[in-house]
This record gives C-alpha cells, sequence and structure tokens, in this order.
C-alpha cells in the first residue's frame, strides 16, 4: 500500500472547491474581487469615517467590560487620590476606575474618545467631498440620505456616550439637553420627563443612554452603513470624468489585491493616528471636572466639537420670549429645536431641489468638479461658513478668554458673522470658481506657457505657447471645455522632466489624452494596473 | 442743661433750646460711643501708628499717594478709598503686581511686581498692609502655612472648589471670560497667600469669601486642591491647555483630519 503523495501547492486549490462545492460561493465572491474602483484620494474620506467607526466598536466594547452604568451614590476609593472619600455614582466612579486603575484603560477612553472626534470629522469631511463633487445626483439619491440620516446619529450617539461617565463637565451638558427638551411647546415637559423618568436628573438617565449608545444607536449605525455600503457596491462608484470613463463604465482598480490592500493599509494608517493621539493628548480628563453635582457649572463649559455648533447657535440666538396662549415659548426652542431640524431636513431634499431647478432627470456617473457647477460650490461654501460660525461661537468664552477679546465683542462677531459670512462665502467662491474655469478655456485656447520668449521681426516680444491639440487658422486650440483637468505645465505634457517627484502626488506624468484614441480607454503605466469595468447601461 | 425749678413756668423758647441741647448731647455721646467702639471708621488727623505701619506710610506716600489719596482716603476717578480694605488686600494687589497700577483698563492684570526683589516686595507688601490695617481694619491673611493637611483634604477641597470657583475659573483654575472683556485670570502664578487673600478679599469682579461663607480651614484646603492640581501631570499625555472640548475639537481637525487626509494622498497615489 502507498501512502497518497500530499501536495501542499495544491492544497488552497483543493480546500477552495470543496468550499464552492457546498457554498457556491466562487461566483459571487469572483464578481465581488473583480469589482472595479476608480481612484482618487478624495474617495477615501469616507474610509475614514468607516474605519473611525470600527475602533469605536471595538475600544467600546472592552470600555464594556468595566463600566458600570448606574447612578446609584458611591464612596470613590479608588487610586485617584483627590477625589478619594467624595460621594459619587458609581458610573462616575467605574468610569474613574477605568482611567487609573484598569491596565490600559485610560488608554482605551482616550481612544475610543478620539476615535469618536474623528469619526464625525470624517463623516462630515466625506460628506462635503460628495456635495461639491455632485456624487448625490441620481441615482445616488438614496445613498445621501441614508449618509445624512448616518451623520445625525453619529452626533447623538456621540452626546451619549459623553454624558456616561456622569461628570461635571457632561452633566452640565446633560442640564442644557434637558432644557432643550422642556423647551418644545405642549410636549416638552412630558417628554422629558418620560425620558429623565422623573425630575432632572434623577436616577435613570445613565443607564437608559447606555443602552441607546451601546445597543439600539450602534445597531442602527452597522445597518445603516451597511446599506450604505450594498448601495454603493450596487450602484457603483461614481468616477471623475477622464480618458476613458463614461457615464456607464468604471475606470480603476480591481478590488482584490490593489484596492483591499489600500483600504487595509489606510486602515491601519487610521488605527496609528487615533492610538498616536491617545497616547499623546489628553481628552476629557473627567477627574478633574469631578463628579455631577447641580451647583456646579464651570466656565468653559462646551460640548465635544460635533455638537458645539448648537451650542453657538444658542448662545447667539437673541432671548426672544414669546408668550401666547397661557404657554411660553422659551428662546433656547429656536436655536436648538427648530434650527437643527431645518438643517436635517435641507441637506436631504437638496438632490431633489437641484434637479428641479436644472430640469435634470438623467443619470449621473461621472462626478464634476467644483468649480464647473459654481452655484452648487458657492452654496456649499456658504453652509460651511454658517457652520464654522455656529461651531466658533461654541466656543466663544474660550476665544474671548484666549486673546483677550470681550465675550461681548465674540458674540456680536458671531451674530454679524452669522448674516454676513454666508453670502461673503457665496459671492467669493462663485467667482474664484469662474475665474477657474476660465483660466481652463484661456490654457484651451491659446496652449500651455512655455516659458519661451521670442523676438519677432517686427521686433515684439511674445511667449510662444504649445497648443493642446489641433488648432485653427489663428493658432486658436479647438478643444472644447470638458469639464476636466487641463494640463498646464509643459511637464505634464512630457515634454519636460518631471518637477514634482511628490510623496503625496504621484509624479508628473504626461496626462492622458483620450485624442486619437477613439475614446477607448488608454492602459496606463506599464503594469496595466487600471482595469475597465463596463456597466449595465440604464434603460 | 435746663433747671428743673417747679416755680419757673417753662418758656416755649425755653423748652425748644432745652430739646436741641439734648439731642445735640446725645449725638455726642452717640457718636463719642462709636468712636470709641469703632477706632478705625475715620481716619484722624494723626493716627496712632506702630513702627511697621509708619514705614508702611512712607512708602505709601511715595508710590501710591497719587491715586489713593492721601491717608489712602482715595482720589475721584483715580483710586478707590484703601480705607478698610484690609492688609489681605494690599498684599494681594502688592504682590501679584496689579498695585501700583501702570494705566486704567478694564481690569488691573497681574504683571511684575514693582519691587522686583522677593524678598523686598515681600517686606514692603506687608509693611503696606500693616499701614492699611492700621488705619481702617479689615481682613488679615493668617501668618503660618496656608496648607490644611489630613485625609480627605483634597477631596474637600476639590469640591469646595469646583463648587465655589470652577464657575469663573474654570474646572483646571485656568480662568474664564466674564462679561465685557472681564475675566477671571488663571490661577498659574497664584501663591498660597495670593490664593488665600483673593478669597478674603474679592478683588474686583470676584466676590469676598468671608471667614463665614468659607471657614479658614476651607479655605486651606481649597489653596491645598488648587496648588496641587497646579502641579499634577497629566495623566492621559499633553492637557491641551486643560482647556477642555475646544481644544480637542481643534486638534482632531489640525493633527488628526489633516493626518489622514495626508495619508489617503499618499496611499491613492501610490500605483
Ligand atoms: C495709577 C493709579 C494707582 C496707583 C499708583 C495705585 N493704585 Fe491701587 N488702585 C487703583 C485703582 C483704580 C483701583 C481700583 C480698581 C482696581 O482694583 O483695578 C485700585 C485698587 C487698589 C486696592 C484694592 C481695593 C479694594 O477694594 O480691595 C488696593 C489694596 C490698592 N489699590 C493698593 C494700592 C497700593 C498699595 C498702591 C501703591 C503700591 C497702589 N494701590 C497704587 C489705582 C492705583
Ligand atoms: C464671579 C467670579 C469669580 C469667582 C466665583 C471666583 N473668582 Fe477668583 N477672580 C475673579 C476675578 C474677576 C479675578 C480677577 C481680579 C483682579 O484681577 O483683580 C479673580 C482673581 C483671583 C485670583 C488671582 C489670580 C492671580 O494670580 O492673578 C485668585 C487666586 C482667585 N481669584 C481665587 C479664587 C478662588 C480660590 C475662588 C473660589 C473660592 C474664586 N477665585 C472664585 C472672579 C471670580
Ligand atoms: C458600538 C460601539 C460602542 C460601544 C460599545 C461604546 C461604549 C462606550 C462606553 C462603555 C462608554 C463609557 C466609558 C467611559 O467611561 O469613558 C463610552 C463612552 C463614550 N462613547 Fe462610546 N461606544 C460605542 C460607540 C461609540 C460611538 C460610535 C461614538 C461616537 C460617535 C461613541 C462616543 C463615546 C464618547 C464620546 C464617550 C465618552 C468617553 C469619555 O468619557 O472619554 N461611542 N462608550
Amino acid at each position: 500500500m502507498r501512502k497518497r503523495k500530499f501536495d501542499l501547492n495544491a492544497l488552497p486549490a483543493a480546500a477552495g472547491n470543496e468550499i464552492d462545492d457546498r457554498l457556491h460561493a466562487a461566483t459571487p465572491l469572483r464578481k465581488l474581487m473583480n469589482k472595479v474602483f476608480p481612484d482618487h484620494w478624495s474617495f477615501l474620506l469616507g474610509e475614514v469615517a468607516l474605519w473611525s467607526f470600527v475602533i469605536l466598536l471595538l475600544t467600546g466594547t472592552f470600555l464594556t467590560l468595566f463600566f458600570d452604568p448606574s447612578m446609584e451614590e458611591t464612596v470613590y476609593n479608588g487610586s485617584y487620590t483627590p477625589l478619594r472619600g467624595v460621594s459619587m455614582s458609581r458610573a462616575f466612579a467605574s468610569s474613574l476606575d477605568i482611567s487609573f486603575d484598569v491596565r490600559g484603560g485610560l488608554f482605551m477612553r482616550q481612544m475610543h474618545h478620539w476615535a469618536a472626534l474623528l469619526f464625525v470629522a470624517g463623516i462630515i469631511v466625506h460628506m462635503f467631498r460628495t456635495f461639491f463633487t455632485g456624487a448625490f445626483r441620481k441615482p445616488r439619491e438614496l445613498n445621501w440620505i441614508v449618509g445624512l440620516l448616518l451623520f445625525w446619529i453619529a452626533i447623538f450617539e456621540g452626546l451619549f456616550g459623553y454624558s456616561l461617565p456622569d461628570d461635571a463637565l457632561s452633566g452640565t451638558g446633560l442640564r442644557i439637553m434637558n432644557a432643550i427638551v422642556l423647551s418644545i411647546p405642549v410636549i416638552g415637559s412630558w417628554i422629558a420627563f418620560a425620558g429623565f423618568g422623573s425630575e432632572f436628573p434623577g436616577t435613570e438617565i445613565i443607564p437608559r443612554f447606555y443602552t441607546l449608545h451601546i445597543l439600539l444607536l450602534p445597531a442602527l449605525l452597522v445597518g445603516l452603513v451597511t446599506v450604505h455600503l450594498v448601495l454603493l457596491l450596487l450602484q457603483k462608484h461614481a468616477q471623475w470624468p477622464g480618458p476613458g470613463r463614461t457615464n456607464y463604465n468604471v475606470v480603476g482598480e480591481r478590488m482584490v489585491p490593489r484596492y483591499a490592500s489600500k483600504m487595509g493599509a489606510f486602515f491601519l494608517i487610521n488605527f496609528a493616528v487615533i492610538a498616536i493621539m491617545s497616547g499623546l493628548f489628553q481628552i476629557n480628563p473627567i477627574w478633574i471636572f469631578g463628579p455631577y453635582k447641580a451647583a456646579v457649572v464651570s466656565a468653559g463649559s462646551q460640548p465635544d466639537w460635533y455638537v458645539m455648533f448648537l451650542d453657538g447657535s444658542a448662545r447667539l440666538f437673541p432671548a426672544w420670549e414669546i408668550r401666547a396662549f397661557g404657554y411660553t415659548l422659551p428662546p433656547i426652542f429656536w436655536p436648538a429645536v427648530v434650527l437643527p431640524g431645518i438643517l436635517t431636513v435641507l441637506p436631504m431634499i437638496y438632490p431633489f431641489i437641484e434637479a428641479r431647478r436644472l430640469k435634470d432627470r438623467r443619470v449621473h456617473n461621472l462626478l464634476q468638479r467644483p468649480r464647473d457647477v459654481p452655484n452648487r460650490t458657492a452654496l456649499g461654501v456658504m453652509a460651511i461658513a454658517f457652520y464654522v460660525v455656529l461651531v466658533l461661537s461654541g466656543g466663544n468664552d474660550i476665544i474671548a478668554d484666549q486673546f483677550s477679546i470681550s465675550l461681548n465683542a465674540t458674540t456680536w462677531a458671531g451674530r454679524i458673522g452669522l448674516l454676513l459670512g454666508p453670502p461673503i462665502a457665496y459671492w467669493v467662491t462663485y467667482r474664484i470658481c469662474l475665474g477657474l474655469q476660465q483660466h481652463d478655456r484661456e490654457v484651451l485656447v491659446h496652449g500651455v506657457e512655455t516659458g519661451i520668449i521670442r523676438r519677432l521681426p517686427d521686433g515684439r516680444f511674445m511667449e510662444v505657447h504649445q497648443p493642446l491639440g489641433p488648432t485653427d487658422e489663428h493658432g486658436h486650440g479647438q478643444l472644447e471645455y470638458a469639464g476636466w483637468a487641463v494640463p498646464k505645465k509643459m511637464n505634464r505634457l512630457g515634454a519636460l522632466v518631471p518637477t514634482v517627484k511628490g510623496f503625496f502626488f504621484p509624479v508628473e506624468r504626461p496626462s492622458r489624452t483620450p485624442i486619437g484614441n477613439g475614446g477607448r480607454p488608454v492602459s496606463t503605466g506599464p503594469q496595466g494596473q487600471r482595469e475597465l469595468e463596463e456597466a449595465e447601461r440604464p434603460r | 442743661m435746663s433747671t428743673r425749678s417747679g416755680r419757673v413756668p417753662r418758656g416755649r423758647a425755653r423748652r425748644r433750646v432745652g430739646t436741641v441741647v439734648r439731642l445735640i448731647a446725645a449725638l455726642i455721646l452717640a457718636g463719642g460711643l462709636y468712636a470709641a467702639f469703632a477706632p478705625g471708621v475715620y481716619a484722624e488727623e494723626d493716627p496712632q501708628l506702630s513702627q511697621a505701619a509708619k514705614d508702611g506710610k512712607a512708602i505709601f506716600d511715595n508710590t501710591c499717594v497719587s491715586c489713593h489719596g492721601r491717608n489712602a482716603q482715595g482720589v475721584t476717578d483715580r483710586g478707590p478709598s484703601l480705607i478698610g480694605v484690609g492688609s489681605a488686600s494690599v498684599e494681594f494687589q502688592v504682590t501679584s503686581g496689579r498695585m501700583p497700577l501702570a494705566r486704567q483698563e478694564a481690569q488691573a492684570e497681574r504683571k511684575p511686581p514693582y519691587w522686583s526683589d522677593p524678598e523686598e516686595l515681600d517686606q514692603n507688601a506687608r509693611l503696606l498692609g500693616q499701614y492699611i490695617q492700621e488705619l481702617g481694619g479689615g481682613p488679615q491673611v493668617p501668618d503660618g502655612n496656608l496648607r490644611a493637611e489630613g485625609g480627605n483634604t483634597l477631596a474637600r477641597g476639590g469640591e469646595l472648589f469646583r463648587v465655589n470657583c470652577s464657575s469663573c475659573h474654570a474646572f483646571s483654575a485656568g480662568g474664564g471670560a466674564l462679561s465685557s472683556g472681564k475675566f477671571a485670570p488663571s490661577m498659574a502664578a497664584a501663591t498660597d497667600r495670593q490664593i488665600y487673600a483673593a478669597m478674603l478679599s474679592g478683588p474686583q469682579n470676584m466676590p469676598v469669601f468671608g471667614d463665614n461663607q468659607l471657614t479658614p480651614d476651607e479655605k486651606r484646603e481649597i489653596i491645598t486642591y488648587i496648588q496641587n492640581l497646579k502641579e499634577d501631570k497629566d495623566p492621559g499625555g499633553w492637557g491641551l491647555g486643560r482647556i477642555g472640548p475646544v481644544t480637542e475639537g481643534l486638534a482632531i481637525f489640525v493633527v488628526g483630519v489633516v493626518a489622514v487626509v495626508f495619508a489617503a494622498l499618499w496611499i491613492a497615489g501610490k500605483s
């Protein structure tokens, strides 16, 4: 009897076959692995949010092992001396224990908190990328709305998490939340009482927030993130216009191995950034704030940055109190309930508003450069200006204190800035967009500056321009304005050696023009890494 | 004094004079009693000063008199009367460099003291304090150790600090903005005696924390807490100025977002 030879090299294939015989996974997997992703740095911004979220899940799970979400009074007896013997809730005491008595606990808390800040920052930056490139247009409106929901849920998730340790700083925030809910007409006091289970603060709110924070909202987030990504796979990634790129294909890199390895590397980089920040910078030092006591309201009490815009709007809004029909409408209602309401609805319906305004019902798989849609770009920058003024006003007492400005002056600067900033931002952005477009058109018509000065027979000097394509009898280029990058340096045309050997930018290569290629895709680079995926043409 | 003779009927005018005289007498008596029991209420022309106070007066007449006036009675639009502010106030103002005031502004701020030699400064502040004390009385910073000892000192001091002081000076004692350009300063440079004196005298917009609001022991506990807080290392790394969510938000954009965006540029550029 002869032993069968064991072929190690054939093992993976054999195992794969065995699995496929049972699960029939090969066909869908092959499709997935061959999925092509367009490659542009700005498409990675959404991944910042995704990977921060993964880190939040990991570190949050660690924290749940030691955190005790109870408002029962206890006397602290841990190793942080300045609080020894102070009575506090178990939630606060266990947060202190995580910080001082659990090995690696403080680092984990800090990672969790920094990741939360980066998470929302990633969402916002990603959202503006989507907006400015027009990626929200048909057929992707639904995913835009899912994204906005994720944004708001993330804010609430962060707000609830921030309140969990029951320290004096977040307690002040909780008190304000309570006041905001109370300000809602008719049902406000009812909701507040139901939510807190009694008068403020009661003994229920931390356990309830805990359930929301570690179960309900994370489940919702995971679910919506999944929907978000599945929709992305189904609808395919929108791409920049360019050589060989049409509304019906995707040019880029295959999922496996190139795109997946980049994603994996990017996850590790995100992880590293958060870990390094958590090791170097202290965040939310609850032991300085002490346990929540109703009598403690510190100067410079702020929420985390992603809630600061609401704090700012509350600070800027004038104290107009409305009394009617025996009800009082407190001033806080407008900036803290109505404004966020508007800020939720307006962006959600924006894709439809824009489509209606432009009578545009087509499907768009190609992105637009911000400069080519000056109106939208200007609106976006206007929104950013509005938002930034609100965020800065949320910290206006800190600004006043650090820069020795009067607090009243910063408040008025915020009020005026809120009214004047956005229109100015709109106008300036609009002009800049037109200017950039103009310059592109100029190069298309007159060609690239070569830096060569020539003296004409009649004594005049002129600079020689290199046309980008065929010219007419006046020497003017005939290329159409296509809404895509126009090479503006000779290096970009391959006529000079590359000057940018950048670390962050790829080495300057001649730009790839589809001219003379019949619009067919151009193989780029010697290895031909870029691939083409045909999408079914929409009806 | 009117004579009480039954024979002579008292005329109206006489009766009136008598009333006036009695009134004056009562007033003088009351005034005298008042003067006897509260000797510092008004400054006498030539008060009985100790030697230290006389030395203090000499310094005062050199450096402070232009604003606070002769006998510290104040000069309108220049400086307030110092009668009754006590040596605590003087010590606080002089050792923290606030006095003598350089120029009129929203708030007298800490600056390098007038006497740069610490010993001379301490000596002169005490002499000036003694002078003002003897002129009009007022709160005094006790001598000796101003720290508290014992098991839960830091815990109690911390609680008192957070309830009484953090509303203006912030959790970190790093200071905070008040309305109209006024502010509660950082306590980074404050010494034990200055903190005690600040509580006792309540400079400018700070309330006075007299001994019936915060007992001397509680003041010592607060001081112990503050000084410990200032020395305490931040266990989590660099404290970002201990300012809170504002600098944390700044850090996540300036460091975090910038880092990941550069990483995105770099990784997308690799092929
Ligand atoms: C340029 C004018 C000026 C000079 C010089 C000056 N002061 Fe003052 N001082 C002021 C003013 C104005 C205030 C009240 C406002 C404030 O506190 O900022 C004041 C307040 C004070 C107070 C606080 C009073 C209180 O109510 O507690 C003390 C104590 C004091 N001065 C002591 C001194 C002493 C001691 C000197 C001399 C070393 C001095 N000042 C020199 C202008 C002056
Ligand atoms: C209502 C606000 C307020 C509260 C409450 C308050 N302070 Fe102040 N504090 C101030 C202001 C304003 C100043 C600045 C006064 C000046 O410059 O003359 C000040 C100054 C000080 C200084 C001097 C800082 C320096 O070194 O220059 C100390 C020390 C101080 N406070 C301690 C305390 C302590 C301790 C408490 C609590 C028991 C307290 N303060 C409560 C407003 C406040
Ligand atoms: C599903 C995963 C998550 C779990 C299991 C989790 C769990 C926890 C726990 C137990 C705490 C209290 C720990 C402490 O004392 O510091 C906490 C705090 C916190 N969480 Fe989460 N969390 C999760 C996701 C998130 C997300 C998505 C965000 C942000 C948007 C977030 C933001 C916060 C914040 C800001 C705190 C306060 C941290 C601090 O005090 O320093 N968490 N979380």
